[in-house]
C-alpha cells in the first residue's frame, strides 16, 4: 500500500492502521475521493489479485449494479451510508454486497466499504480457495457454509428415505391388490376397477361386461390330487383367462375356484358369446399334473353394461350371478349372457 | 431418538465386521436386517441394548465398543467434514467441541448429542466433561477425538477418565496441534461433489 497514502494516514491518526481494519473487516476497501482503491483487506487483495490492487480504479474490478442509501441514514445530519450491490469484473457469477461510508469531512478522506458475498458464499470460497482464516471472527461465513453442508446430508438421507418409503407403499398396495396364488388381481382390487367403470358409464364412458367363471369339477381335482395339484390347476386356468383378454381387461380371482373378469372397449353380444366359448373350450383341454391329465370345465355369467340405462355394480353382480346359475343349470360348460331387461 | 445414532452403529458394525455378524445382532435387537433408518425415530431403549448386544456378540468391552464407533463416524466423509468446521487447527477444534451440541441442534432441532464442555488445564492439557442422553458418549468422544487428531494432523494423548455417574471425562494432552500435515479440507467442496 504505498500510493495514495492520505487517506491511510488519516486513519493512523486515529489510531486505526489498515491492517488492524483489514482484521476486522478482511473485505474492507479504501477509496479515495477518485476512485482509486488505496488499501484493501487481505481477503479482498487475495480476490483481486495477483496483479495490482491498491493505486488502480475501483472500476476496473467491479461493477456497480445498485446502490441505496440506507433508510436511516438519509437524515442529512448523519451523511454516509449507502448500500451497494457488485458484481466482480473477474468473475461475473459472483456478487457482492456491502455498505460504503464516507470518510472525512464531506468524504475528503474518500470511502470506506465493507463487503460481503451474501449467497455466493460457497461459489467465492471454492473460486477463490478461502479459509476459515479469510473470514472475520465475527463472520458467520463458517456457520453458513457448515449448515449447508449439514443440510445437504439431512436432505440426503430424507430423501432416500422417501425413496424406499414409496417403494415399501407400493410394493404393499400391490401386495394388498394381488391374489397371492395365481398373482392375478384379487377381489378387492376388482371391486375398485368395477366401481370405476360403473362411474366412467355414467358418465359417458365405454361399455364393458362383467364376467363370472366358475370352474367346473374343480373339487375332484382337490379331493383326488391334493391341494397342491388343485393349485396348478387354478394357476394353469388364470393364465388361460389372462390369455384371452385384451390389454386394459381386468382378469381377478375371487376366491377359491371363482374368476370375475371385467371386460372393456368394443364389445357386443355376440362377441362375448364367442369369447366365453373360446375360454370353456380351453379350459376343457385337459391340464396335465405330474404326469396326470385333469380335467375340468367353467360355467361362465355374463351381465353387459349396456343393457342398463344406469348400471349399477350391485345390480350387474346380481345379475351376472343369475346368468352363472343359468349355465350352471343347464348342464355346466356353458356360457350364459344376462338377457336385456330380465329381472335377476 | 433419531435412528441416526442406531444406523451409524449399524454401519460401524457391518463396515468392520460384516453384514453376517450385523444380522445376527439384528437378529437378537428383534429388528429386520435393514435396520434402522436415520431420519426416524426410536425408542431409546433400542440403542441401550444395541449397544449391549453389539458388546456381548463381539466379546469387547462396551467402553472398547464405543471408542471403535467414536473413531470410525470420522470415517463418513460428510460427517468428517461437518466436524472440521469446527476450526482450522485441533486447538480451535477442541474450543469449538463447547457449540458441538448447538450445531447439532441447528442441523436437526431434536438431535440429541451429548453436552460437552471444554476446561483447559495447564502444560496443553484439557478435560472435556460428557453429558449425555446415554452412558458412554465419553468414549465415543474418546474414539473421536483420537481419530479427528489424526486427521487434523496434531499429536495427542487422549485418555477416557472413568465415569463418575452420568458425567463422563476425556482427557486430551495436546503435544503439538501440528505435528503432521494432516486431511485435506476445503471449505466448500468441489461443484461436481456440492450440494444438488
Amino acid at each position: 500500500m504505498n500510493s495514495s497514502l492520505s487517506p491511510c494516514k488519516a486513519v493512523l491518526q486515529g489510531g486505526l492502521s489498515p491492517a488492524a481494519l483489514g482484521e476486522l473487516m478482511p473485505m474492507f476497501l479504501w477509496l479515495d475521493r477518485h476512485g482509486v482503491i488505496c488499501a484493501a483487506g487481505p481477503t479482498l487483495m487475495k480476490i483481486l489479485g495477483p496483479g495490482p490492487v491498491v493505486g488502480t480504479a475501483f472500476e476496473t474490478h467491479f461493477h456497480l449494479r445498485r446502490a441505496r442509501a440506507r433508510r436511516h441514514e438519509q437524515d442529512e445530519a448523519h451523511p454516509g451510508g449507502r448500500k451497494l450491490i457488485l458484481m466482480l469484473l473477474s468473475h461475473p457469477e459472483i456478487g457482492l454486497r456491502g455498505t460504503a461510508v464516507e470518510v472525512g469531512p464531506e468524504g475528503a478522506e474518500g470511502m470506506l466499504l465493507n463487503l460481503t458475498f451474501g449467497i455466493h458464499l460457497a461459489d467465492a470460497v471454492r473460486e477463490f480457495g478461502l479459509t476459515e482464516g479469510d473470514f472475520a471472527t465475527s463472520d458467520l461465513a463458517i456457520e453458513l457454509l457448515y449448515l449447508r453442508e449439514a443440510k445437504a446430508a439431512v436432505m440426503d438421507e430424507l430423501r432416500a428415505l422417501n425413496g424406499r418409503l414409496e417403494e415399501a407403499r407400493r410394493a404393499a398396495e400391490r401386495q394388498a391388490l394381488t391374489d397371492p396364488l395365481t398373482g392375478l388381481a384379487n377381489r378387492r382390487a376388482f371391486d375398485a376397477a368395477l366401481q370405476k367403470a360403473v362411474r366412467a358409464q355414467a358418465h359417458g364412458g365405454a361399455p364393458f361386461a362383467l364376467v363370472l367363471v366358475d370352474l367346473d369339477h374343480f373339487k375332484q381335482v382337490n379331493d383326488h390330487m391334493g391341494h397342491a395339484a388343485g393349485d396348478q390347476v387354478l394357476n394353469w386356468a388364470s393364465a388361460i383367462l389372462a390369455q384371452e383378454v385384451r390389454r386394459g381387461d381386468v382378469v381377478a380371482r375371487a376366491g377359491g375356484d371363482e374368476f370375475v373378469l371385467l371386460l372393456r372397449g368394443a364389445i357386443d353380444r355376440a362377441a362375448l358369446q364367442t369369447l366365453g366359448r373360446r375360454m370353456i373350450a380351453r379350459l376343457e383341454e385337459p391340464c396335465v399334473v405330474d404326469g396326470t391329465p385333469c380335467r375340468i370345465s367353467a360355467s361362465i355369467g355374463i351381465a353387459f353394461s349396456r343393457d342398463y340405462p344406469e348400471p349399477e355394480v350391485d345390480r350387474m353382480l346380481a345379475d351376472a350371478d343369475a346368468a352363472l346359475y343359468e349355465a350352471k343349470r343347464s348342464g355346466r360348460g356353458r356360457c350364459s349372457i344376462h338377457a336385456a331387461g330380465a329381472v335377476a | 431418538m433419531y435412528g441416526l445414532i442406531n444406523k451409524a452403529l449399524q454401519a460401524f458394525l457391518v463396515e468392520n465386521y460384516g453384514p453376517a455378524l450385523w444380522s445376527r445382532v439384528a437378529h437378537a435387537l428383534g429388528v429386520g436386517p435393514e435396520g434402522f433408518e436415520a431420519m426416524l425415530r426410536y425408542e431409546d431403549r433400542l440403542t441401550e441394548e444395541l449397544i449391549d448386544i453389539a458388546a456381548r456378540t463381539l466379546d469387547k468391552p462396551r467402553a472398547a465398543l464405543l471408542e471403535d464407533v467414536g473413531a470410525f463416524l470420522t470415517t463418513i466423509e460428510p460427517l468428517r467434514r461437518l466436524l472440521r468446521f469446527g476450526g482450522s487447527d485441533y486447538w480451535e477444534f477442541l474450543f469449538s467441541l463447547d457449540e458441538l451440541q448447538g450445531r447439532g441442534l441447528m442441523t436437526l432441532p431434536d438431535l440429541e448429542l451429548p453436552e460437552l464442555s471444554l476446561r483447559s488445564e495447564s502444560g496443553g492439557r484439557f478435560v472435556i466433561e460428557v453429558r449425555g442422553p446415554i452412558a458412554g458418549w465419553g468414549a465415543v468422544m474418546a474414539g473421536l477425538l483420537r481419530a479427528m487428531a489424526d486427521d487434523y494432523g496434531a499429536l495427542v494423548l487422549i485418555e477416557a477418565v472413568p465415569p463418575c455417574g452420568r458425567l463422563e471425562r476425556v482427557q486430551v494432552m495436546l503435544l503439538e496441534a501440528a505435528y503432521a500435515s494432516g486431511r485435506r479440507f476445503d471449505l466448500a467442496l468441489p461443484s461436481a461433489e456440492a450440494v444438488a
